[in-house]
């Protein structure tokens, strides 16, 4: 049996998902990443994209928006602002998403986070429903 | 000596009244339950929230170069209170409890000689505050058509927070709310949120951080304040709820007494009533 770490998901509202995977994918800032069993410590910054949970009991995907991911060996920890289980999204979700990103992108003053936000949405648009 | 028939209807609209802070009671139990139900189940994002903050805090300082809602502007001058209170009524002292420990804080800081403004979230608190400190509003947010908290309540008041530090029309923002202890206790509580303060040990495990620590810190931050916001909305509303519940088992406690009360005297003069006449009778027969 492969080895496995505690993979916990929460919202500020509620703890989502908790469950021992063999393997996290991981939208990082810096680029995606896979933490496995034996992670070096690491706290990375994610970006709009799907998260996705290899465990015991088949694969989860999660589309989250933005938030923290806390890997260590033993247990990876994503605290994400907004997470939606992936066969729930739907187009119409997306898309409201994708319009709060550009309303709020429209009042940021740091512009090349908010159009990299946008444009990370956008690309999320193109890859989940196809 | 009021008459039998208002005695009558004393004791009819009494009962009345009961009625409705018994319902109005188990009403708030039920709310008090989800309420605490979701309080609890924010515990793990603010918890982990506040670990990584610690550590990242710890780690980067409040030195130069450290971000601004962490170090704070420098300056020390223009207080903003954000006083967090329900929008309805008919929960003891649950609202003149915030309010009475943001006037003293306020009170106090004017005595220092520091201005003093004060943003408002929840309808009541803002009633209590106008008269004597209506001039120093900023701003209020209503909260009347929210039937539940959620994280996006959270982020629009520290939105509105945050505009006002940036726009340096504030120095230190500190938030006031019940902390709820148990249904008969709520604490009311001031925390300062900018600068950001965090209690707890920082435990330095070596993290790596991608992008850079700075980054990350400077990317956390408004959600940190955000999330210490929801924290005190979600405690606050279940404050709300438990102090209405203690409130309400009081008042329907007190009417059952007054119930009581008038039966007896309701009693006691109908039965008076009845003796006065069977007297003037036997007097009467005993005249002929």
């Amino acid at each position: 049996m492969a080895q496995t770490v505690q993979f916990d998901l929460v919202s500020p509202e509620r703890r989502l998902a908790s469950f021992a995977a063999t393997e996290v994918q991981i939208p990082g800032q810096m680029g995606d990443m896979t933490a496995m069993e034996g992670h070096a410590p690491t706290i990375t910054g994610l970006r709009p994209g799907i998260l996705r949970v290899i465990g015991t009991e088949g694969t989860k995907s999660y589309v989250v928006t933005g938030g923290f991911a806390e890997i260590s060996a033993t247990s990876v920890s994503v605290l994400a602002e907004l997470a939606v289980p992936l066969d729930e999204l739907t187009p119409a979700k997306l898309d409201a998403l994708v319009a709060d990103a550009c309303e709020a992108a429209a009042v940021n003053t740091d512009r090349d986070a908010a159009d990299k936000a946008v444009a990370d949405l956008h690309a999320l648009r193109a890859t989940a429903f196809v | 000596m009021p008459s039998l028939k208002d005695l009558k209807n004393k004791i009819a609209s009494v009962k009345n009244t009961r009625k409705i802070t018994k319902a109005m009671q188990m009403v708030s139990a039920a709310k008090l339950r989800r309420a605490q139900e979701a309080a609890e189940a924010a515990r793990p994002f603010a918890e982990r929230m506040t670990a990584v903050m610690t550590a990242l805090a710890a780690g980067v300082g409040t030195g130069e170069g450290a971000p601004k809602l962490l170090a704070g502007n420098g300056r020390d001058q223009v207080h903003l209170l954000v006083v967090m209170t329900s929008e309805r009524g008919l929960c003891g002292g649950f609202n003149s409890s915030i309010v009475k420990l943001a006037r003293l804080r306020a009170n106090e800081l004017v005595a220092q000689g520091k201005t003093v403004k004060i943003l408002t979230v929840g309808k009541k608190g803002r009633e209590q505050l106008r008269r004597d400190w209506g001039h120093t509003f900023i701003g209020h947010v209503d909260m009347g058509e929210v039937k539940r908290v959620g994280y996006v309540n959270a982020q629009a008041v520290a939105r509105e927070v945050m505009a006002a530090f940036e726009a340096d029309e504030a120095d230190v923002v500190t938030i006031f709310y019940n902390r709820f202890q148990s249904v008969i206790a709520q604490i009311p509580t001031m925390k300062q949120v900018i600068p950001a303060t965090f209690d707890g040990d920082a435990t330095t495990a070596l993290y790596d951080y991608e992008p850079s620590e700075e980054a990350i810190l400077a990317d956390l931050l408004p959600r940190s304040i955000a999330t210490q916001i929801f924290t005190a909305l979600l405690e606050n509303g279940a404050s709300e709820q438990g102090a209405r519940m203690s409130a309400m088992d009081n008042a329907t406690r007190n009417a059952g007494d007054m119930i009581t009360k008038y039966t007896t005297i309701y009693n006691r003069s109908r039965q008076a009533a009845i003796t006065k006449e069977l007297i003037e009778i036997i007097s009467g027969a005993e005249a002929l």
